[in-house]
């Protein structure tokens, strides 16, 4: 090869051309796919990836509607949302939780009741949801908190507005309270429209009226960078604040009526004949509400769950007591509705009552006995015997119709949640439920209002009012109106249930018979006798069930606890009935002499025209 | 052969005429598109770095050393370069060896040697004395080089190669490698060895994936699927994709880019800064860059086929490709393309050393395309 060394430039020259010109031909196709990507991307994708940009960049953020207010029917306030303060925690944000509590700790006292709530809400919530660690923070807290931020990623200070019910106890079966939304309740309501609230109704009007309290969520668009910090609102759609309620429950009745109890425990229930509308509604001991807000401690709970006096329990709609001798005027109109007795046909009394051919003798709490009594008398002074004789010849199946009616047995359905409906035994009943069949005697017991007979505070309001209104049952009701938040009310539906049309002669002769209670000179309420209006009443004694085995021996205690409770329903007045009351005094022994006077009291304040009406009114 | 290889040479003088440029050794058209891009680059990196001006300085004082190495270069006669290339290698290697040794650890990975008054990436410099050694080494003789000039020649390349790569610094090691492999491909190698090294680096791919670091291994594992690790390591990728899908034809106008200003595009000033000008420009905008891009590789690889030596023309094709590598394997990884290889866009993308080298294998693509007076040797 002699042209080896030789380097052979021609041919070197055009070889590298080929080359250069193979490798410009390689750049302008990858440049060609280069360019095929970038129209896949930015023209056949770019809906696609604008709506995911959008998506990167606009947030939308609930906006919380305030919860509305709630009044009683003079305006005062019941339940308000006060601007508080509250130290979070992001769970996520935090690597060490306890040293970061101790820390904060040395700042603003934490307690360990605060420390135990929240880890009690740590494991319900999600780890990066805030929870408050400290709440309602006072202004120099808040201050010290702000000075040490820095030292805090994931600390934070949040304001919100809290619930808050400056009645405490005295409103709190009635209204019952708000609490943070949990498990359950998260999977029944609307998760959009409760997506910037924390709060939900609990218990009483905040949970039965929840729906118009909590109002509609409002949204707003905001431009958020990758941190999630708002940089701007793009658009903004406010909420609908939830509405107002008016309730027709007179905060000086309530207060007359808890203050009446004295150190009794017990239940009060008045209604306005009228309506329907709840003038006060009592169950006592309560609770303070407030400190269910933002979660009471397991400590304070526990107290209140183990208390003998079992505040928690809502007396005036949950609580069944044998009514006694105040199912005695309904009893009555039944005889004389049915025609089994008449109005002045007498009864001998013995003391004791024994059913043809048995030999139990069925007492009446007067041991020596009433004598010749006719129904008037029987009423007047709450013979036994004559029950027993009418309830026998009645029968339990007619006395099951007529007391049905008055809504004995089945609930009342006021517009609280929780409500127990009594019971109103029958032989279907027994039957059911005992798998026995219905036994003579207890149709005597059931007579005087025992036994089986149960019924609540409001049942016998109830029942009350409608024996005044003469067989008008109007359903009983707490909301009286409804404020929307432009300002326009609404009236809540008053639903009348018509009983049977009576001989309104019975009627009279009933109520005649309930005025000489309070006005005769035998009456078993005559202590109470009003010289500005007329009442018609009746008292009752319940017997209470022996002293359980768990209970822990404590002689006074428990010979207190063992005492019978007092009943007492009236209304008045008389001419033109305004206001039904029933009233049940835990233990408190015999309805004349401890019950009427608590319903004395709260009438004397409603009808006498010092209630607050006046004052309102100028205000 | 003389006669014929000066009468190509005189035929191809027609920046001869203008005086200045020629006494400065200028290509004008190279010169006007780099300056041209760089200004681009410095009014995107405004975008991209949020308004912040010192960002914007920085990478003018290194514009202004690219240059000035640019200029500079130009003037040193293409001979001398090849001259000083085997000393130039040399030295490179001692600096890697000793980068290994004493270097400094940025970023996790030793790329930096500190030598008093500044910090210095010696794997960059490979970019330019790889072409140049192996350019050196086959200019001599015939080409195509026999197989024992070849098997040195892969050797060459192979060293600084897995040095870099032992940094670890994938992207400049691909560059690097690169560099050497289109100068063995412009010496005129046969078709059959280039496919049979095709083969052979695609068998070696397992290989490779043995070798690599739990990081590298992410990274292409992401680049097969993003959205298997959406806030991981596929975040890079999946938010490039939706600031350029979202960019659309016309964009959405400068300082506008919501994923670059809003700060969902990570390393959007350096690496990914392909995906603000698609954001903001769109695919208008993204085509007149790459027509301007296109512009220089044409340009450098025109220097190459009209340079006066075999020299000359290896080492102007090879800067020429080896730009386009950088080009298309930023744009690949920005657009989901290619894996996430840490390779800047060139000339626009914020910092690195890479800005100088680039503009000064631009010098001596300049110098190769204006020394022309003297004859070949």
């Amino acid at each position: 090869m002699p042209q080896s060394s030789i380097k052979d430039y021609l041919h070197e020259s055009q070889l590298f051309l080929g080359r250069v010109i193979v490798s410009g031909t390689l750049v302008i196709l990858i440049l060609a796919a280069l360019i095929g990507r970038l129209f896949y991307l930015q023209v056949e994708n770019h809906d696609h990836f604008t709506t995911l940009s959008q998506d990167n960049r606009v947030k939308l953020e609930p906006l919380p509607p305030t919860r509305g207010l709630i009044y009683d029917r003079h305006g005062a306030i019941l339940a308000q949302n006060l601007p508080a303060y509250s130290l979070e925690i992001i769970p996520e944000k935090i690597t060490n939780l306890d040293s970061t509590i101790q820390q904060l700790s040395e700042i603003i006292a934490i307690s360990e009741d605060d420390i135990s709530r929240f880890h009690r809400l740590r494991k319900q919530r999600r780890r990066f949801d805030s929870i408050p660690i400290r709440v309602r923070l006072k202004d120099e807290e808040v201050a010290r908190i702000a000075v040490n931020r820095h030292r805090f990623p994931g600390v934070d200070v949040k304001a919100a507005l809290l619930r808050d019910y400056p009645q405490h106890m005295k409103t709190a079966h009635l209204l019952g309270y708000v609490g943070r939304i949990n498990e359950q309740e998260l999977q029944v309501i609307d998760t959009s429209n409760y997506s910037g609230t924390s709060f939900i109704g609990k218990n009483g009007v905040e949970k039965s009226y929840e729906s118009l309290l909590h109002g509609e969520v409002g949204l707003q668009q905001v431009e958020v960078n990758a941190k999630g910090r708002v940089l701007r609102v793009l658009e903004n759609q406010p909420p609908q604040p939830g509405e107002n309620l008016h309730l027709f429950l007179d905060m000086d009745l309530q207060s007359t009526a808890l203050e009446a109890l004295g150190e009794y425990n017990g239940a009060v229930a008045a209604i306005d004949i009228q309506t329907g509308g709840i003038l006060t509604l009592v169950s006592k001991p309560g609770y303070d509400p407030n400190l269910f807000v933002e979660g009471i401690s397991t400590k304070a709970y526990e107290a209140l769950e183990n208390s003998l006096d079992n505040p928690l329990f809502n007396r005036a709609i949950r609580g069944q007591y044998p009514p006694g001798s105040t199912v005695k005027p309904f009893i009555g109109l039944a005889g004389l509705e049915y025609d089994v007795v008449g109005y002045h046909q007498e009864t001998y009394c013995p003391g004791y009552y024994q059913l043809p051919g048995k030999e139990h003798k069925y007492r009446d709490w007067k041991k020596w006995g009433h004598g010749k009594v006719d129904l008037q008398r029987a009423i007047v002074e709450s013979c036994d015997v004559y029950y027993y004789e009418l309830a026998r010849t009645l029968g339990i199946d007619r006395l099951y119709e007529f007391l049905s009616g008055f809504g004995f047995g089945q609930p009342t359905r006021v517009d609280l949640d929780g409500e127990l409906s009594g019971l109103m035994p029958s032989r279907h009943w027994k039957q059911q439920k005992r798998r026995e069949p219905w036994y003579p005697g207890e149709t005597l017991i059931v007579g005087i209002g025992q036994g089986y007979f149960l019924a609540t505070p409001l049942q016998l309001a109830s029942a009350t009012a409608t024996l005044a209104n003469q067989g008008h049952r109007i359903r009983p009701r707490v909301v009286a109106t409804i404020e929307q938040s432009d300002g326009t009310m609404r009236e809540s539906p008053m639903i009348i249930d018509e009983l049977q049309p009576l001989n309104t002669d019975h009627w009279s002769q009933i109520i005649d018979a309930m005025s000489l209670v309070v006005e005769g000179t035998r009456g078993t309420a005559r202590s109470i006798r009003s010289n500005d209006y007329r009442i018609a009443g009746k008292t009752g004694t319940a017997q209470v069930f022996s002293v359980k085995q768990d209970e822990e021996y404590d002689e006074e205690l428990i010979s207190k606890r063992k005492r019978d409770h007092a009943l007492f329903i009236a209304f008045a007045p008389i001419e033109n009935p305004r206001i039904a009351i029933a009233v049940i005094v835990e233990n408190g022994g015999h309805g004349g002499s401890v019950a009427a006077p608590i319903a004395r009291k709260v009438m004397d304040r409603y009808l006498s025209g010092t209630s607050r009406m006046v004052v309102s009114d100028a205000g | 052969m003389r006669a014929k290889a000066q009468l190509t040479f005189h035929e191809s003088q027609p920046a001869q005429a203008s005086g200045l440029l020629a006494w400065l050794h200028i290509d004008l058209p190279l010169l006007t598109s780099l300056v041209l891009l760089s200004g681009i680059g410095l009014s995107i990196l405004y975008s991209a770095g949020d308004r912040e001006m010192v960002l914007l300085q920085k990478q003018l004082i290194r514009l202004g050393f690219g240059f000035v190495a640019l200029f500079a270069l130009a003037q040193i006669h293409p001979a001398n370069i090849r001259r000083w290339s085997p000393l130039l290698y040399s030295v490179g290697i001692v600096m890697l060896l000793s980068v290994i040794l004493f270097g400094e650890t940025g970023k996790g990975a030793q790329r930096w040697l500190d030598l008093g008054f500044l910090r210095f990436q010696p794997s960059e410099m490979f970019k330019l004395t790889l072409p140049m050694l192996i350019a050196w080494y086959l200019a001599d003789h015939r080409l195509p080089p026999n197989p024992t000039r070849l098997i040195m020649a892969g050797l060459f390349t192979l060293v600084p190669v897995l040095l870099i790569a032992k940094q670890p610094d994938l992207g400049t090691a691909l560059l690097v490698g690169t560099g050497g492999a289109f100068a063995l491909f412009l010496a005129g190698i046969s078709w059959r060895l280039i496919t049979s090294i095709g083969l052979v680096m695609a068998a070696l791919g397992p290989v490779a994936w043995y070798f690599m670091h739990e990081y590298q291994r992410q990274r292409v594992l992401t680049f097969l699927n993003p959205e298997s690790d959406p806030l991981g390591t596929g975040y890079h990728i999946i938010q490039s994709k939706i600031a350029i899908g979202s960019g659309g034809i016309s964009g959405k106008g400068w300082l506008n880019g919501t994923q670059s200003h809003l700060e969902f595009l990570p390393e959007r000033h350096t690496d990914f800064i392909f995906a603000v000008i698609s954001e903001e420009f769109g695919l208008v905008g993204i085509l007149a860059l790459l027509s301007l891009y296109l512009f220089i590789i044409l340009r450098g690889l025109y220097i190459a086929t009209q340079a006066q030596d075999t020299f000359g023309r290896i080492l102007a094709g090879s800067l020429s490709l080896v730009f386009f590598v950088y080009l298309f394997v930023n744009a690949g990884m920005v657009t989901g393309l290619l894996p996430v290889v840490g390779v800047p866009l060139p000339l626009i993308s914020y910092g690195g050393t890479s800005l100088v080298t680039i503009l000064a294998s631009f010098g001596m693509l300049m110098s190769i395309h204006t020394h022309k007076k003297l004859l070949p040797t």
